[in-house]
């Protein structure tokens, strides 16, 4: 029985990338040999469907315009989570368990609900179609996350450390940003890896506030896919493209990750 | 613990994220509220409808179908995936290299745009070329994601377990790993069987991140739209028509936006229901209030 444990992460692994690797495998194929053929390896094996991509600006514009949204959402989540996280954690003040709840109600607002108000207002303001527009739209769940989770990392450092930095005459915003933000760097490294997981993952408010010029490559994608008629092969090398800025922020945050959420409190 | 401190300056520590979010949630939220209890006959002139709008919502059987839907969905999904992650992350190794690949390698679905999970999900199941699709055809098993309601129900929720139970795998390994080893030995030499070790070692220590656990996972597969949209567009018919599917479907493609907004709201309320009775139930757990 012992012995046998480790079938239990492997099966599940092995379920984790069988799609992943249909979908690898369909990339390298061209066109005709996806919808004549069936086949557990490309048998004309081609870059082809990548090769469009990487040379097609409408391609890998997609990818870029999504990677400054999420830069811009995660850096401004991040800054401004961090001074009130330490106020949650370290000071009551009139209201404050309530403005926490109301904090973490904005994390379950369906974003089908927001949809339509969000492109108006930020139609109504002249951002439409801007990276500002969708970064400014993810703050809504992704603010109340840091807050949640930088509040929980705040929360285990003692307070003797505020309280030696302040009598040994430091300002609070030098021991907020030379002694009080090193010591929970693995907070923050994991609440910027949550908050760009959340934005890169979204398609329904990135798609609603876009139309060209921030267009994020999944909605690139689900548009080609209903336009050009049936080119999977694209499809499959753009989602694995996908993939890799994921996967790259994985590894950096590995340590971490399985930490993030276990120290965030409610 | 850490011992508060009164201290009302702290209100400007919290203002930056008080203002954006406010001005994110409110002004919306207000615009929704405006809609839902007014008419149009289009050219920008409204009226007074009233709670009209909301009778019309309670009483309709498509909302009830798709609430139904909805809950049923998530019912299976919490039942499926807490226990499997739950059994993973206690199968997982505690120390070694493995432990970093086992990691990076479950959490690649979390990272995945959600229209690309389902564009790539549709890919393995198309009954024809997929892996997935083909192979359950062979087994003699008549499937078809596109054409019959049980396929379809099935492979979304297929879905969701494959793109989530990662995870509550994480959250349930975090719980596991602030276990200390000694506590492992003296279960050893009092003689506990594993069942015993699981009940009243390891599950106590995993209550709190379980807890986590339900909350996110019942909070994001009760607005899941993207990946069932993807992957079977709401059908055949309203199979997989979810809530937001479906208010979708009635704010941006019938343009009904007062009916589509009382929906919002009612949608939203019902969320905050639940997931209000899961914090109270959480803070009493850590015994703070």
């Amino acid at each position: 029985m012992k012995r046998l444990k480790w079938l239990i992460p492997t099966i599940y692994i092995v379920f984790l990338l069988l799609p992943i690797y249909w979908l690898l495998n369909m990339s390298f194929k061209p066109t005709n040999e996806i919808l004549l053929s069936f086949s557990l390896f490309p048998q004309e094996f081609t870059f082809a469907n990548y090769a469009k991509i990487f040379t097609d600006p409408t391609w890998y514009w997609g990818y870029i315009n999504s990677l400054i949204y999420v830069l811009i959402n995660t850096v401004i989540s991040v800054s401004v989570a961090l001074p009130a996280a330490y106020a949650f954690s370290r000071y009551t003040f009139l209201g404050d368990k309530h403005l926490f709840f109301w904090l973490l109600t904005n994390r379950m607002a369906p974003p089908a609900v927001f949809a339509l108000p969000f492109f108006q207002l930020y139609s109504g303001l002249g951002l439409f179609d801007t990276h500002i527009a969708v970064a400014m739209a993810h703050l809504l769940f992704n603010i109340p996350l840091a807050v949640w989770i930088l509040e929980g990392f705040m929360s285990g450092v003692p307070k003797e450390l505020d309280e030696t930095a302040y009598i040994d005459g430091y300002s609070f915003p030098r021991f907020f940003t030379r002694i009080f933000m090193p010591s929970i760097s693995a907070g923050i490294g994991v609440t910027a890896f949550f908050c760009f997981m959340f934005s890169w993952v979204e398609l329904l408010l990135a798609k609603t506030l876009t139309s060209v010029d921030a267009k994020p490559i999944a909605a690139t994608m689900t548009r080609t896919a209903s336009s050009s008629g049936y080119e999977l092969g694209l499809l499959a090398a753009a989602g694995a493209l996908t993939i890799i800025p994921g996967a790259v922020v994985i590894w950096f945050v590995r340590n971490y990750i399985a930490k993030g959420f276990a120290l965030g409190r409610v | 613990m850490i011992q508060k401190t009164p201290n009302p300056k702290a209100w400007w520590l919290v203002m930056p994220v008080l203002l954006l979010v406010a001005f994110n949630a409110i002004i919306p939220l207000m615009t929704v509220v405006n809609y839902s209890v007014q008419d149009t006959f289009g050219n920008n002139v409204f009226f007074w409808a009233g709670m009209s709008w909301y009778e019309q919502i309670l009483n309709s059987p498509r909302f009830h179908a798709a609430l139904m839907r909805q809950l049923l969905f998530t019912g299976e999904i919490l039942l499926i995936e807490i226990p499997l992650g739950v059994m993973v992350a206690l199968a997982m190794p505690r120390k070694g290299p493995w432990v970093s690949v086992c990691l990076v390698l479950m959490a690649l679905p979390l990272l995945i745009p959600w229209n690309v999970v389902g564009a790539m999900w549709n890919i393995f199941a198309l009954p024809d070329i997929g892996l997935l699709g083909r192979t359950i055809n062979a087994l003699g098993i008549d499937y078809n994601f596109a054409q019959q309601p049980t396929s379809a129900w099935v492979t979304v929720v297929a879905m969701d377990v494959w793109h989530w139970t990662s995870l509550v795998v994480l959250l349930a390994y975090a719980g596991l790993r602030s276990i200390p080893d000694a506590f492992y030995q003296a279960a050893r030499i009092d003689g506990a069987s594993n069942w015993q070790v699981f009940r009243y070692i390891q599950l106590p220590k995993m209550k709190h991140v379980l807890t986590i656990a339900i909350l996110l996972r019942f909070m994001d597969s009760f607005m899941i739209y993207t990946e069932p949209f993807v992957l079977t567009g709401g059908g055949p018919g309203n199979t997989t028509t979810f809530l937001s599917i479906d208010l979708v479907k009635m704010a941006l493609g019938q343009f009904d936006l007062g009916p589509a907004a009382a929906m919002s709201l009612i949608y939203f309320m019902i969320v905050l229901l639940i997931s209000w009775v899961f914090y109270k139930l959480m803070m009493q757990h850590e015994g703070r209030q």
